[in-house]
């Protein structure tokens, strides 16, 4: 009995330290002391900054002051105003960033995208995704800075890349599809939640807040200023719809609710974090990246770039930040890739925010909306 | 106010936990002791500086007064008086006079002979305090981990340190905690109603024995705990709903510094069914 009690003393705590995180932890106060806004960090559990590949070449000012790419190569509809080595120079890094050679990728490297008898030929699906990605990541870096820019440097910002997202994968690992319906009946059926999911970071609520919030433009605020009455429809789904939301961008972002909020009042802009902003232009943003690029590609994407709902694999929080605050730790990769910058006129769709805006106009169009947010 | 029989009987000095005989008197029905002096004065210096500090702040809304503790970045350092130095003077007070109430209260429990289970389940709320502003700032390395001395800031310093855990009912600790919170207010619902019904018939009743209130548990649930078993059956309740409040606290930050739903992934990969 007593070895007992002494085997059961020492595997208990033993047991218990077990699920534990210890040594010192990372601490950034973010609020007034003593609201308990602090940022908390295990350096061990923490998402890693990942690395990032080095340029294919230095891009001279001669090389970008060449012949312009549409003069060499057919059907260069985005880049045919780049020169003829900047435009070599990125497909170089496309490759490396999507689908580098020597990968266990099938046809990785060119090939992945290109039919090496027609490079021109729009042949491979996957070269008419990339075009279209391209457009992507030039309508973001030119009229989404108000997601990145802030705390004034919003003129040199860091910008987004196909590492941003790829990370050397052709499919961002971190994506997205609507889930399947439930079945219509009492067994299986889940309401959408009661899943310990890892797209809400584990909690039991909707595990599917993407749909809605992501690629639909479903208010994520619940709560209004009027006391609720019975017509207002706020519901505890509703509420947990978003509070599922919530989680994944705290998860996707390695930071907890305090980094944009005071939870004494979620809501309240004027007690919330310059950073709250940025996360209401990124959401629109995410909206912008899946309605009119991702699904706008309609019946191009094969059968195995969809969901199992049929939709195709799109993005959120997650797909760029990959547990970190500045996706790439705010690396400035963007400034090695001019042709991405999308200051050249590209047949994006119409913007959402102006473009560009100083930082303090970000402000001011973050003020300007608020009651729609 | 009366005096039982008994009681001019225990009032004799000595058993003090000090010695000697230093305020080892009777101040009408309340017993003084050294205790009591040292209670007296950390409390009310503890008021005064609240108080003080309501002065230097920013309103006497006394929903609103805030005695917030010092920047993270002094870390277990002596912070400026208005800058959370106020906090750490308070928080000594606060310690001190909670102690001393409780060696007091030991203090009459050696003079009545009794056992020392008041004392002990004071200790458990005392015990919760102090972790909460000391030892978890220990262990975070900073007393601004410790929550602010006010009626909304601290309900407000409760929500952030949650939310700092994206979502703290899915913390263990706390989960039973709140359990035993629950579980001490039912049985003392219960105890009270069963005692109340025994004790305090209607007119022309006759007071019921224990016999009745043990019956009546056993008919409804098929045991009763008996008249002593309840009381150890409180006692533990409400230790325990102490004892895991604290440590549902001091796991989050030292032990624990991601959502607390994401903990549970132990038992999700666990290796017979992951």
């Amino acid at each position: 009995m007593k070895t007992l009690n002494k085997l059961v003393a020492i595997a208990l705590p033993a047991l218990l330290l077990a699920g534990c995180e210890l040594g010192s932890k990372e601490q950034e106060q973010v609020g007034f002391r003593g609201t308990a806004m602090v940022q908390i960090n295990d350096p061990d559990s923490k998402a890693k900054v990942g690395d990032i590949p080095a340029p294919p070449y230095e891009l001279t000012t001669e090389m970008l002051a060449g012949d312009r790419a549409s003069t060499a190569y057919e059907n260069v509809p985005v880049l045919g105003n780049v020169s003829v080595d900047e435009f070599n120079y990125l497909m170089q890094a496309m490759t490396t960033w999507v689908a580098p050679d020597g990968s266990n990728i099938k046809d990785a490297g060119c090939t992945y995208c290109h039919n090496p008898e027609n490079m021109a030929s729009d042949e491979k699906y996957t070269k008419v995704v990339a075009r279209k990605m391209l457009q992507m990541t030039q309508n973001i870096n030119a009229n989404w800075k108000p997601h990145f820019a802030g705390q004034g440097d919003g003129q040199d910002n860091a910008g987004v890349t196909c590492w941003t997202c790829h990370r050397g994968n052709p499919v961002p690992v971190n994506n997205w599809s609507t889930a399947l319906p439930e079945p219509g009946k009492i067994t299986g059926k889940k309401y959408g939640g009661n899943t310990p999911a890892q797209s809400v970071a584990y909690a039991s609520l909707n595990f599917d807040p993407f749909t809605g919030y992501l690629a639909g433009k479903d208010n994520i605020r619940v709560g209004g200023k009027e006391f609720p009455t019975a017509a207002s429809k706020a519901a505890i789904q509703s509420t947990e719809k978003t509070y599922g939301l919530m989680m994944h961008m705290s998860q996707g972002l390695g930071v907890n609710c305090t980094f944009c909020h005071n939870s004494n009042n979620f809501a309240k802009w004027e007690d919330s974090r310059p950073q709250r902003v940025n996360a209401w232009y990124g959401i629109r943003m995410v909206r912008d990246i899946n309605n009119n690029y991702i699904t706008a590609l309609g019946d191009v994407w094969p059968a195995n770039r969809r969901g199992p709902h049929g939709d195709p694999l799109k993005v959120n929080c997650a797909t760029c930040h990959q547990g970190l605050n500045k996706p790439l730790g705010g690396a400035k990769m963007l400034k090695d890739y001019p042709a991405l910058k999308g200051a050249a006129p590209v047949a994006a769709p119409a913007p959402v925010v102006a473009a560009a805006p100083a930082p303090t106009d970000t402000a001011a169009a973050a003020e300007a909306v608020k009651p729609a947010a | 106010m009366a005096v039982l029989s008994f009681e001019r009987k225990y009032r004799v000095r000595g058993g003090t936990l000090i010695g000697g005989d230093l305020f080892d008197f009777w101040v009408g029905p309340f017993y003084v002791g050294f205790f009591g002096v040292t209670t007296a004065f950390f409390a009310a210096l503890g008021t005064a500086l609240i108080i003080y500090g309501a002065a230097i702040g920013d309103t006497w809304n006394p929903w609103l007064i805030n005695i917030a503790p010092p920047d993270i970045s002094y870390g277990l350092k002596l912070a400026p008086l208005k800058e959370g130095g106020l906090w750490q003077i308070v928080t000594i007070c606060a310690i001190g006079a909670f102690v001393s109430w409780a060696l007091r209260e030991v203090e009459i429990c050696r003079k009545l002979g009794i056992g020392y289970h008041v004392p002990a389940a004071f200790g458990m709320a005392i015990f919760a305090y102090v972790t909460l502003v000391v030892f978890r700032p220990l262990l975070m390395g900073a007393w601004g981990y410790g929550f602010p001395y006010g009626i909304f800031p601290h309900l407000d310093w409760v929500s952030n340190t949650g939310y700092q855990y994206l979502h703290f009912h899915y913390n263990p600790a706390h989960m039973l905690a709140v359990s035993f919170f629950f579980t001490t207010t039912l049985a003392l619902g219960l105890h009270g109603a069963l005692v109340l019904s025994a004790v305090n018939p209607a007119p022309g009743e006759t007071v019921k024995s224990p016999e009745y209130e043990d019956t009546f548990f056993r008919d409804l649930i098929g045991y009763s705990v008996g008249t002593l078993g309840i009381h150890r059956v409180g006692l533990l309740l409400a230790m325990n709903a102490g004892f895991w409040s604290a440590v549902c606290i001091i796991i989050s930050g030292p032990f624990w510094s991601r959502g607390w739903p994401e903990w549970w992934t132990w038992w999700l990969n666990l290796p017979i069914w992951r």
